[in-house]
C-alpha cells in the first residue's frame, strides 16, 4: 500500500515540484542583484510581491487540487466501490493517503516558503517590518498547507462532489486565515503594553479604517513609536486609571476640533495652515495633561515563537480535520 | 459448511426510502449463484451490504461467517465487481494490476498477467479508453486475481453487447470451476444466468420468492420447462407487493 500510494503521491506532486524548482532558479538568479535594489520607501519590489503571493496561494491550491478530490472524486465517479473492496480497510486506505499527500503539501509549502524567505532576506532586513510578511515567510506556510489539505479532504467527504468541495475549501480557508490574522494571532502571546506621553507634534486627528468599510468616528491619532521589526497591534489614548479617551471628553477639551478648520481626515497635518497646526498642537498638549498614549505590540523577538505557535495551531487543526475525515469515511454507505 | 451469505431481517434505508427491507436469505457456498429480480428489487443494496460498502439499517448479515468487511483479512477473501465496473479512467491497465497487487495479500500475479494476455489488453492503455467489455474484464481480473473465496458480481454484463456478455460469463464460469469458489452474480435477465448458475435466488421487493438449485427447481415443476418461466412465475406470485 505504501509503495503504491507513494508512487501516486510523487506523480501528483510533479507539477508543484517543477513550479517550485522554477521559483528556486529565479530566486538564485536574481538574489545577487538584490543588494543593488535599495528599497525605496512605499515602493515594493514586484518580484518580492509576486513570490509572497505564491507562498500565500500555494496552501489554498493544495487544499483545492489535492485535498478536495481525494475522497470526493472516488465518490463521484463510483471508484470507491473498487477502492474500498480491496484487501485493506477504508481507514487504513485513508490514513495512508492523508498522511502522504498531507506531508507532501507541508514539505512543498515549506520548501517554497524557505526559498522565498532566503531570497527576500536582504529586503526584509532593510524594510524593518518583519511582521508585515509574517504569513509569507518562515515555517507557518507549512501549517497553512496541512490545514488547507485536510480541509479539502473533509469538504470532499462531506460534500461528496469535487467542485463543491474545492469552492468550499477556498472560501473556508480564506475565512479562517483572515479571521486568525485579525482575532487570534495578536493574542497568541500576551502583547507588551507601553505607556508614552502624548507627543503634540506627531499626533494627528482623523478616522482610521479601510475605505470600503464604515470608518470609526474621528479621533486623535498618535504616531506609531519607533519600534523596528515589532508588530504594533493597537495605539490608544487612556487616562491614568486606564479609561480610554472618549469623543465627548475630546470635544470638551478641544472645542471646534474637526469643524471645518482642521485637516478633515488623515494622519498628516503637514500641509495644514499654521493656525490649524498650532490649535492642534495646543489641543494635544491639553489632552496630554491627564491622558497618555498606550502602545500594544509584539516585540521583534516574538517573531519566531509566534511562527512556531501558529504552525502548531494550524497543524493541530489539520489533525482534528483528519480525524473527522476518518470518522466520516467509516460511516459512508 | 458455512454459508457464503446469511441475512436475517436485513434492511437498508437511504433517507426516507427503504432500498431493502426485512430480507432474510441464505446463499450456499461452493456454487455459482444467480440473484435475479426486477430493477429496484434491492439486489445492488443487498450486494453492497454483503461487501461492506453499505451498513445495515436493520437486521444482520454475515459473509463467510463474519460481518462484512470486518478487517483487511476478511476484505481480502471477498472479490467484488460493482455495477458498471468502475475503474480509474486515468490509470493504465498495468496501474490497476499494480494497485491490486499492493492492496491484496493473496494476489496471484501469474493469473492476472495470463488473463491480460488472453484478453489482449495493452498494459499501457488507460482504463478510461477501454471498451465496456474490456473494462468489465479488467474489473473481473482485479476481483479474481486477489484469489477470493467469494466472488460477488453486481450486474456485470448489463451494459455489455451480446458477444462481450458471453465472453465475460464464460470467464466467470471457468474461474468458478477451476477454483471451486462461490460466485454470486446478479442480473435482471434470467438468460444471462441460465448458462452458468447452478443455484438461483429470485428477489422481488426485498423478498425471496424462490431459492434452490436450478436442477431441483426444474425437476419439481413438470409444467414449466425453462428457468425463465419459473423465475417469472415466482416474481408474479405476489402481486401488489412490488417495490415500484
Amino acid at each position: 500500500m505504501m509503495g503504491l500510494a507513494s508512487r501516486q503521491a510523487v506523480i501528483q506532486s510533479v507539477p508543484a515540484v517543477v513550479a517550485i524548482a522554477i521559483v528556486a532558479i529565479v530566486a538564485a538568479a536574481t538574489r545577487p542583484h538584490l543588494a543593488a535594489l535599495e528599497p525605496v520607501a512605499g515602493q515594493d519590489n514586484g518580484l518580492r510581491l509576486g513570490l509572497g503571493v505564491l507562498v500565500v496561494v500555494f496552501p489554498a491550491l493544495a487544499g483545492m487540487f489535492w485535498g478536495a478530490p481525494l475522497v470526493a472524486r472516488e465518490l463521484e465517479t463510483g471508484t470507491f466501490r473498487l477502492a474500498w473492496t480491496q484487501g485493506i480497510t477504508r481507514t487504513r486506505w485513508l490514513v495512508v493517503r492523508l498522511s502522504l499527500m498531507g506531508l507532501a503539501s507541508m514539505v512543498l509549502a515549506l520548501a517554497l516558503s524557505l526559498i522565498v524567505t532566503w531570497w527576500a532576506s536582504p529586503l526584509d532586513k532593510a524594510g524593518m517590518d518583519q511582521f508585515a510578511s509574517f504569513d509569507e515567510r518562515g515555517i507557518v506556510p507549512a501549517g497553512y498547507a496541512a490545514f488547507a489539505f485536510t480541509l479539502g479532504v473533509a469538504a470532499g467527504v462531506l460534500a461528496r462532489r469535487t467542485l463543491t468541495a474545492m469552492l468550499t475549501t477556498l472560501v473556508v480557508f480564506v475565512a479562517v486565515r483572515v479571521s486568525f490574522r485579525i482575532w487570534v494571532r495578536p493574542h497568541l502571546l500576551s502583547p507588551v503594553k507601553e505607556a508614552l506621553a502624548l507627543n503634540p507634534s506627531s499626533t494627528g486627528y482623523g478616522s482610521s479604517g479601510f475605505l470600503p468599510f464604515p470608518t470609526a468616528a474621528p479621533a486623535l491619532q498618535p504616531a506609531a513609536p519607533d519600534l523596528p521589526n515589532a508588530w504594533i497591534t493597537s495605539i490608544g489614548i487612556v487616562s491614568k486609571d486606564g479609561a480610554p479617551l472618549t469623543g465627548s471628553e475630546l470635544a470638551r477639551t478641544c472645542p471646534g476640533l474637526g469643524h471645518g478648520r482642521g485637516p478633515g481626515s488623515g494622519l498628516s497635518h503637514r500641509q495644514a495652515p499654521p493656525s490649524v497646526v498650532n490649535s492642534m498642537h495646543d489641543c494635544v498638549a491639553r489632552i496630554g495633561v491627564s491622558f497618555h498614549e498606550v502602545v500594544t505590540y509584539q516585540p521583534a523577538s516574538r517573531y519566531w515563537p509566534l511562527q512556531w505557535y501558529e504552525l502548531a495551531l494550524y497543524v493541530g487543526a489539520a489533525l482534528v480535520l483528519a480525524g473527522l475525515c476518518l470518522w466520516r469515511v467509516r460511516h459512508i454507505g | 459448511m458455512i454459508n457464503a451469505i446469511e441475512a436475517d431481517g436485513l434492511g437498508k434505508r437511504y433517507g426516507r426510502r427503504w432500498a431493502l427491507s426485512d430480507c432474510t436469505l441464505t446463499v450456499p457456498a461452493g456454487q455459482v449463484v444467480g440473484l435475479v429480480g426486477p430493477n429496484g428489487a434491492g439486489k445492488t443494496t443487498l450486494l453492497h451490504l454483503a461487501v461492506g460498502l453499505a451498513t445495515p439499517t436493520s437486521g444482520t448479515i454475515s459473509v463467510l461467517g463474519a460481518p462484512p468487511a470486518s478487517g483487511a483479512a476478511h476484505l481480502a477473501r471477498v472479490g467484488f465487481v460493482a455495477q458498471d465496473t468502475p475503474v480509474y479512467a486515468g490509470l493504465s491497465v498495468a496501474g490497476h494490476l499494480r494497485m491490486g497487487r499492493a492492496l491484496n495479500p493473496g494476489w496471484d500475479d501469474g493469473l492476472a498477467s495470463r488473463r491480460m494476455s488472453q484478453l489482449g489488453l495493452d498494459p499501457r492503455q488507460r482504463a478510461g479508453r477501454l471498451s465496456g467489455g474490456q473494462r468489465a474484464q479488467l474489473a473481473l481480473t482485479l476481483a479474481i486475481a486477489k484469489t477470493p473465496d467469494l466472488l460477488i458480481l453486481d450486474e456485470p454484463v448489463a451494459s455489455l453487447d451480446p458477444l462481450a456478455r458471453r465472453d465475460f460469463l464464460e470467464a466467470v464460469a471457468e474461474i468458478a470451476t477451476a477454483r471451486g469458489i462461490t460466485v454470486i452474480l446478479s442480473s435482471h435477465l434470467v438468460a444471462d444466468l441460465e448458462r452458468i448458475c447452478g443455484y438461483v435466488i429470485v428477489l422481488t421487493a426485498s423478498r425471496v420468492r424462490m431459492a434452490g438449485s436450478v436442477a431441483a427447481l426444474l425437476a419439481a415443476d413438470a409444467d414449466r420447462q425453462a428457468l425463465d418461466d419459473l423465475v417469472i412465475a415466482a416474481m408474479r406470485e405476489t402481486p401488489g407487493q412490488e417495490a415500484r
